[in-house]
C-alpha cells in the first residue's frame, strides 16, 4: 500500500530512485528525505531504544526529530544521522541505529574544507522573516549572508499550501531569492547550517554541498564545508519547533508532530497513516487535520486539552465530518510495534477512558523559539507564559531576532519583524535604507497562539518519555527532584535529557515544565540550560577540513633529510622535526643498531646532523649585557672566538633551557638550544627585551634553519677534518676546546666549532643550509677509511648520558635548578644579578632532601630500568603510601660501559652515591647502586682526543 | 573566536596572540634586597579579579609585539588596549 499521494509536493514524481533501509528495498523520488520515502511505504519503525530496545519511528519532519537516527552503509559509512535530514538518492543503503552508530574503519576518501568569508549582515533561516530580513539589508548595500540548513529557502512555507500574494508561496520565495542572488555582495547558502554563534560575530557554518548526490559526488569537490563568518550584524531567523505533549506509551511509532505530517503532506505528498487521532493545545494542529483530511486521511477525532475549541475552526471541522472533543486529553496509546489506538479521558479525570483505534497520531503541545544561536551569544532568555517557552529576553548590540524564533508565530508579523530587524542591522552596520521591501500577505488560517500550556498528562510516569532518544521518562525527572536536585543543568546531566544528537530540541522545555511543576516554582524564575554549540551534529571530519595527514601539521626537515632516507635512517619526532633515530643495518634492531653507533663514534668517528639545534642571532650594544641577564653564566666576558656552554632558568630558579653561546663578534652572538625549545626561547627573550629592558639595544632573530650542522665526533674526527679543510689547522693547540673558527670546509665557506655533547674529540660544522647535503658527503668519504658512521637521536642520547649530560626535558621538568643538576659551576658568584638568582637563595632551594640527578647502575648489570620508574628506599614495598625517592630520568645499554645504566633524578641523591635502593619494575624490586652522574671518562681524557 | 585589537596591527583573531598574565608588574629594581617572602610575591602571586584586568599579551603569529590590554573577566571584552610603557588607560567595566 503506498502512502503517497496521488499528486503534489516538491518532488519528481517522474524519477525513480532505489534505495535499501534495514535490508529492504524501497523507491522514492528526488526531493525525498529517507525519512519521507519510508513513509511512501508507510514504514514508520526506523530503529530501537537505545537502553530499552523499545521501538521508535519518525517524530519530526526536520532536524529536531528526536528519533529517526540512521547508520548510511553506501556510498560510505556514516553513523548517527538522521533519516529526516538524509536527501534521497539513488543506490541510498542505510539501516536504523538503536541510539548508537559505529564508525567506519577505514579512512573516509571524501574531501572536506573550510572557507572564510565576511560581511555586513548574516542572515541565519530563509523563512518568510529571514528572507525579508536579507533581502531589506541587499537593498541597503551592505554584503549579506543569508545561510539556512534546508535544500530550498522557504522555511515554515515549505510545510504548507497556504498562499502568499495570493500565489502558491513557492513563488514569492523565488522571487526572492532570485533577487539576493543576483544582487552583487550577496551570498545565499543553502544546505548550510550556522552551527555555533561566538564573539565578535564569528559564526561557523557547515555546508553539505554534495552528501546529497551520494554515488553521483564529483571527485575533487569539497563533500562538506565549514563557513568561518566574521559578520558585524546577525539576524537570527531561526524559527520554531513543535514540541508534544507527554503521556503513556508516547513513544510508539506513528505518533508523531502534528506540524511534521503537515510537511511531509505537502513538501513531500506523503500520508503519515490511514486513521489519525490528533492531540493539541492550539490551534495550529487542526490546520494539519483539515489538510490531511482532505488528502484523505480518515482523522478520527481531534481531541483539545483546551476547555472550548476554537469555534470558526471547529466549524470547518464539523463540515468535514472531524469530531472535536474539548477538554480532553491522550491518557495513553496500544499496540505491539505502531501505534494502533489511544485512550482518551478527560482532562480532569472524571468520566472513565474511551479507547480510539488509530494508526497515528498527531500532536502538538505548541512551540519552542530555536533561541539556541542568541544563547549562544550570551543573550539572555526571558519565559513566554502564554507561549510555554523561553524566547529571546534582551536586545543585543549585534544581534537580532525575528519571525517565529521571537515566539510571534503569525506569518505576517514574522516578515514585518523581519523587514524591522534587517533594515536596522543594515543601518548598525553603517548603511542607509534602500527601497522598501513589500511585506508578504498570507491567507493562512490557523495561528497558533492562545493555546494552553500541557507538558504532560499524569499517567505511568515509567512509559511517559520526556526525551525518546535518551530513554529518559517523566520518572527519571521525578527521581532527580525527589534526589534534592534544582537547578535545571543539574536535572540534564542526571537524567541525560537533552544531551543526545538532538540536544532537546523537543524536549527541553518540556523537561523544564515538569521540573518546575514538580518544585513548586514559576519557570520566570528557573535558568534554563546553556544552549552550546554545535546546534546540530557536526562531523569530525569537517572540523579537520584539509588539516589532515600531512598537512595536520607542518614536517620539518633539515637540508640533509634526503640522504637519511636514502640511507635507510628511522626517523623521530622531535617538535615538528624529523630527526634521524638510528640507522639499522640489514637485521638489525635498535639495540643493535645503536650498540654498534655508540662503539663506532667512541672507537673511531661518527656523525650526525644536528640541523634542528635552535639557533637565536643575537645583535646590538647591549647584547652581552643581555645574555648576562638570560643565562646563569657570564657571557659579556666571552672572547670573540670563544664558547661558552650556558643554562637559562625562570625567574623560579628552575631550568628552562640550556645551550652554547658563540660570540661571533663585540655587538653579535650566536647562541643555540634545544631542538623543541628554540620558539620558546626566542619568544622568551623577546619577552624580557620589550616588556622589562626596552632600552637595550638588541634584537634577536632565528637562524635555525640558514645553517646545516654536523657534529663530526670521535677520536678520528681530527683527521677527517683535517682531510676536508686543508686550511684549517685543527691540532690542540691551534684549535682549542670551546672555540670556533670559520675556515673551508669540502670547498665551501664553514664555521666549525669545537665543542662536544659526548665527551669525544669533536666538532662542530656549520655551512649554510644550501651546502648541507655535499659537505656531508664530503665529511662521508673523508670518513670512509677510518669507518665514519652516521647515528641518529638514540645514539646522542646514549653518548650523552654516558657522560652524564642532562636532555633538558627529560633529566629536568619546571621543578629541577641548576644545583639539582650539578651544574653550580655554570653559576655565576660574580654577576649582581640574572633570571633566577634570588630563586637560589630561598629556603626551598636550599633543601639538603631535593631532587639532584646522579647515575643509576642496576646490581644485575643486563637489567634495563624502565624510564619514568619510580626509586624507593628498601627491598620490600611497605603498606601504602610507599615514599617515591624519585624517578628514573634516562635509561639505556652501554657499549662503552658494557652494561646497563641510567640517570634519575633521586632525593639528597648526591649525598646518596654508593647506596643501593630500589627501582619497582613490574612485580620485583630491582636493586639499584646510586653513582655519579658521569658514568664514562670522568677525567675528561678523550675530550682533546 | 574573539578579536583582538593589536594596538600595531588592528583587529585580530584571539589564536594569533599569546597570553603574558597580569601587567604592570614590574622586575624588582634590586632582588637581592627582597626577603624571600616579598620575591615569593613577584615570582608566585598575581591578582585573579573578578572585572576589568590589567594583562599583558603578545600578537604572537602576527607583529610579535607585546602589548597591555583591559580586559573584563566576567565577561571577556576588551575594555582597552595600550601599549608598553603606557600607563592603564581609565575604563568603565
Amino acid at each position: 500500500m503506498t502512502f503517497r499521494t496521488p499528486t503534489g509536493g516538491a518532488i519528481d514524481r517522474d524519477t525513480l530512485l532505489h534505495f535499501t533501509f534495514n535490508g529492504q528495498s524501497y523507491t522514492g523520488h528526488p526531493g525525498d528525505t529517507l525519512a519521507s520515502a519510508l513513509l511512501a511505504h508507510g514504514v514508520h519503525e526506523v530503529g530501537g531504544s537505545v537502553k530499552l530496545g523499545r521501538p521508535r519511528g519518525i517524530v519530526a519532519a526536520g532536524s529536531e526529530d528526536p528519533t529517526s537516527l540512521v547508520q548510511i552503509e553506501a556510498p560510505f559509512s556514516e553513523p548517527m544521522l538522521l533519516a529526516t535530514t538524509v536527501e534521497l538518492y539513488d543506490g541510498l543503503v542505510a539501516r536504523g541505529l538503536a541510539g548508537q552508530g559505529k564508525l567506519a574503519a577505514e579512512p573516509d576518501p571524501a574531501r572536506y574544507d573550510a572557507k572564510h568569508e565576511h560581511c555586513d549582515v548574516l542572515v541565519v533561516g530563509a523563512g518568510p522573516a529571514g528572507l525579508v530580513a536579507a533581502l531589506t539589508a541587499a537593498r541597503s548595500g551592505a554584503r549579506v549572508v543569508l545561510v539556512d540548513e534546508q535544500n530550498q529557502a522557504g522555511g515554515a512555507l515549505l510545510g504548507v499550501d497556504e498562499y502568499v500574494d495570493e500565489r502558491p508561496s513557492a513563488e514569492w520565495v523565488a522571487d526572492v531569492v532570485a533577487e539576493l542572488k543576483s544582487t552583487p555582495g550577496v551570498l545565499v547558502l543553502e544546505r548550510t547550517t550556522a552551527f555555533g554563534m561566538y564573539q565578535d560575530g564569528f559564526v561557523l557554518a557547515l555546508e553539505k554541498r554534495t552528501d546529497h548526490l551520494g554515488f553521483a559526488a564529483p571527485e575533487g569537490v569539497a563533500r562538506q564545508r565549514v563557513w568561518r563568518i566574521r559578520t558585524r550584524q546577525t539576524v537570527l531567523a531561526t524559527g520554531a519547533h513543535e514540541r508534544p505533549v507527554v503521556f503513556a506509551d508516547n513513544d510508539r511509532p506513528g505518533i508523531m508532530l502534528a506540524s511534521s505530517a503537515r510537511t511531509f503532506l505537502h513538501r513531500y505528498g506523503v500520508l503519515p497513516g490511514s486513521r489519525a487521532v490528533v492531540f493539541t493545545t492550539n490551534d495550529s494542529a487542526y490546520c494539519a487535520a483539515i489538510d490531511l483530511a482532505e488528502s484523505g486521511v480518515d482523522i478520527a477525532l481531534i481531541v483539545d486539552a483546551r476547555h472550548e475549541a476554537p469555534a470558526r475552526l471547529a466549524t470547518e471541522c464539523a463540515a468535514r465530518g472531524i469530531e472535536v472533543r474539548a477538554g480532553h486529553v491522550v491518557v495513553g496509546t496500544e499496540g505491539a510495534g505502531r501505534v494502533t489506538g489511544v485512550r482518551i479521558g478527560p482532562l480532569a479525570p472524571a468520566s472513565p477512558d474511551i479507547t480510539v483505534a488509530c494508526d497515528t497520531v498527531l500532536v502538538s503541545g505548541g512551540w519552542n523559539p530555536v533561541v539556541s544561536l542568541f544563547s549562544q551569544a550570551r543573550g539572555k532568555l526571558r519565559y513566554d507564559a502564554e507561549l510555554g517557552a523561553f524566547v529571546p529576553g534582551e536586545e543585543l548590540s549585534t544581534v537580532r531576532v525575528a519571525g517565529s524564533a521571537t515566539g510571534e508565530l503569525d506569518l505576517n508579523a514574522c516578515a514585518r519583524q523581519g523587514r524591522d530587524v534587517g533594515s536596522e542591522a543594515a543601518a548598525a552596520a553603517g548603511f542607509a535604507p534602500g527601497g522598501q521591501v513589500p511585506l508578504p500577505v498570507s491567507d493562512s488560517r490557523c495561528t497558533a497562539r492562545s493555546g494552553l500550556v500541557l507538558w504532560r498528562v499524569p499517567g505511568d510516569d515509567d512509559a511517559s518519555f520526556v526525551d525518546l532518544q535518551r530513554d529518559s521518562t517523566v520518572a527519571d525527572v521525578l527521581r532527580a527532584t525527589g534526589a534534592g536536585l534544582r537547578s535545571l543543568e543539574h536535572i540534564k546531566r542526571y537524567t541525560t535529557i537533552g544531551t543526545a544528537h538532538d540536544q532537546g530540541k523537543t524536549s527541553g522545555m518540556i523537561a523544564a515544565g515538569i521540573v518546575a511543576e514538580a518544585l513548586g516554582v514559576e519557570l520566570e524564575d528557573q535558568r534554563p540550560t546553556t544552549f552550546r554549540p554545535p546546534y546540530t551534529s557536526v562531523s569530525f571530519a569537517a572540523l579537520a577540513g584539509r588539516d589532515r595527514g600531512e598537512l595536520h601539521d607542518p614536517v620539518r626537515v633539515t637540508a640533509i633529510h634526503p640522504w637519511h632516507v636514502a640511507h635507510g635512517a628511522l626517523f623521530e619526532d622531535v617538535g615538528q622535526w624529523k630527526r634521524p633515530w638510528y640507522y639499522p643495518k640489514p637485521g638489525e634492531d635498535l639495540h643493535t643498531a645503536v650498540l654498534r653507533e655508540c662503539r663506532a663514534t667512541r672507537e673511531s668517528v661518527g656523525m650526525m646532523d644536528g640541523s634542528t639545534l635552535g639557533k637565536i642571532d643575537v645583535q646590538g650594544r647591549d647584547a652581552g649585557k643581555f645574555l648576562d641577564m638570560l643565562y646563569t653564566n657570564m657571557m659579556s666576558t666571552l672572547k670573540v672566538g670563544k664558547i661558552r656552554y650556558g643554562v637559562m632558568c625562570g625567574v623560579d630558579g628552575m631550568v628552562i633551557d640550556d645551550g652554547t653561546v658563540i660570540r661571533v663578534g663585540d655587538e653579535r652572538y650566536l647562541i643555540t638550544t634545544t631542538t623543541g625549545n628554540a620558539a620558546k626561547i626566542l619568544d622568551w627573550m623577546e619577552e624580557w627585551l620589550q616588556t622589562e629592558w626596552p632600552h637595550l639595544d638588541v634584537h634577536c632573530t632565528s637562524v635555525t634553519e640558514h645553517w646545516a650542522t654536523i657534529p663530526l665526533v670521535g677520536p678520528r674526527s681530527r683527521d677527517v677534518l683535517a682531510a676536508v679543510a686543508p686550511s684549517l689547522d685543527v691540532s690542540n693547540e691551534a684549535f682549542e676546546f670551546m672555540t670556533w673558527h670559520d675556515t673551508v670546509v669540502a670547498g665551501v665557506p664553514a664555521r666549525v666549532c669545537r665543542i662536544s655533547f659526548s665527551g669525544e674529540l669533536a666538532y662542530e660544522i656549520n655551512v649554510t643550509a644550501w651546502h648541507g647535503i655535499a659537505v656531508w658527503e664530503a665529511l662521508m668519504a673523508a670518513g670512509e677509511q677510518y669507518g665514519i658512521t652516521p647515528y641518529g637521536t638514540e645514539t646522542m642520547h646514549v653518548l650523552r648520558a654516558e657522560k652524564g649530560y642532562p636532555i633538558i626535558g627529560q633529566e629536568t621538568d619546571a621543578t629541577v635548578t641548576p644545583q639539582d643538576l650539578g651544574m653550580s659551576w655554570a653559576v655565576s658568584k660574580k654577576k649582581p644579578d640574572f633570571i633566577g638568582k634570588r630563586s637560589f637563595a630561598r629556603a626551598e632551594n636550599n633543601r639538603t632532601d631535593r631532587k639532584q640527578l646522579v647515575g643509576l647502575l642496576p646490581v644485575d648489570p643486563s637489567v634495563l630500568l624502565p624510564e619514568g620508574s619510580q626509586i624507593v628506599e628498601t627491598d620490600r614495598l611497605p603498606e601504602p603510601p610507599v615514599r617515591m625517592l624519585g624517578h628514573v630520568t634516562s635509561s639505556y645499554p652501554s657499549a662503552a660501559l658494557g652494561r646497563t645504566f641510567a640517570l634519575a633524578l633521586v632525593r639528597s641523591g648526591h649525598e646518596r652515591i654508593g647506596e643501593t635502593l630500589f627501582v619497582p619494575v613490574e612485580d620485583a624490586l630491582v636493586p639499584v647502586t646510586v653513582t655519579e652522574s658521569v658514568l664514562y671518562d670522568k677525567e675528561g681524557a678523550r675530550r682533546d682526543g | 573566536m574573539q578579536l583582538i585589537p593589536c594596538p600595531w596591527c588592528g583587529p585580530r583573531e584571539e589564536a594569533e596572540f599569546h597570553y603574558g598574565g597580569q601587567a604592570h608588574v614590574a622586575y624588582p629594581e634590586d632582588p637581592s634586597a627582597l626577603t624571600d617572602e616579598e620575591w615569593a610575591q613577584y615570582v608566585f602571586f598575581r591578582e585573579n579579579p573578578s572585572g576589568p584586568f590589567a594583562e599583558r599579551w603578545s600578537h604572537n603569529a602576527g607583529c610579535r609585539r607585546w602589548f597591555n590590554a583591559v580586559r573584563d573577566t566576567r565577561t571577556h571584552d576588551l575594555l582597552a588596549v595600550y601599549r608598553v610603557g603606557e600607563p592603564m588607560p581609565e575604563v568603565i567595566a
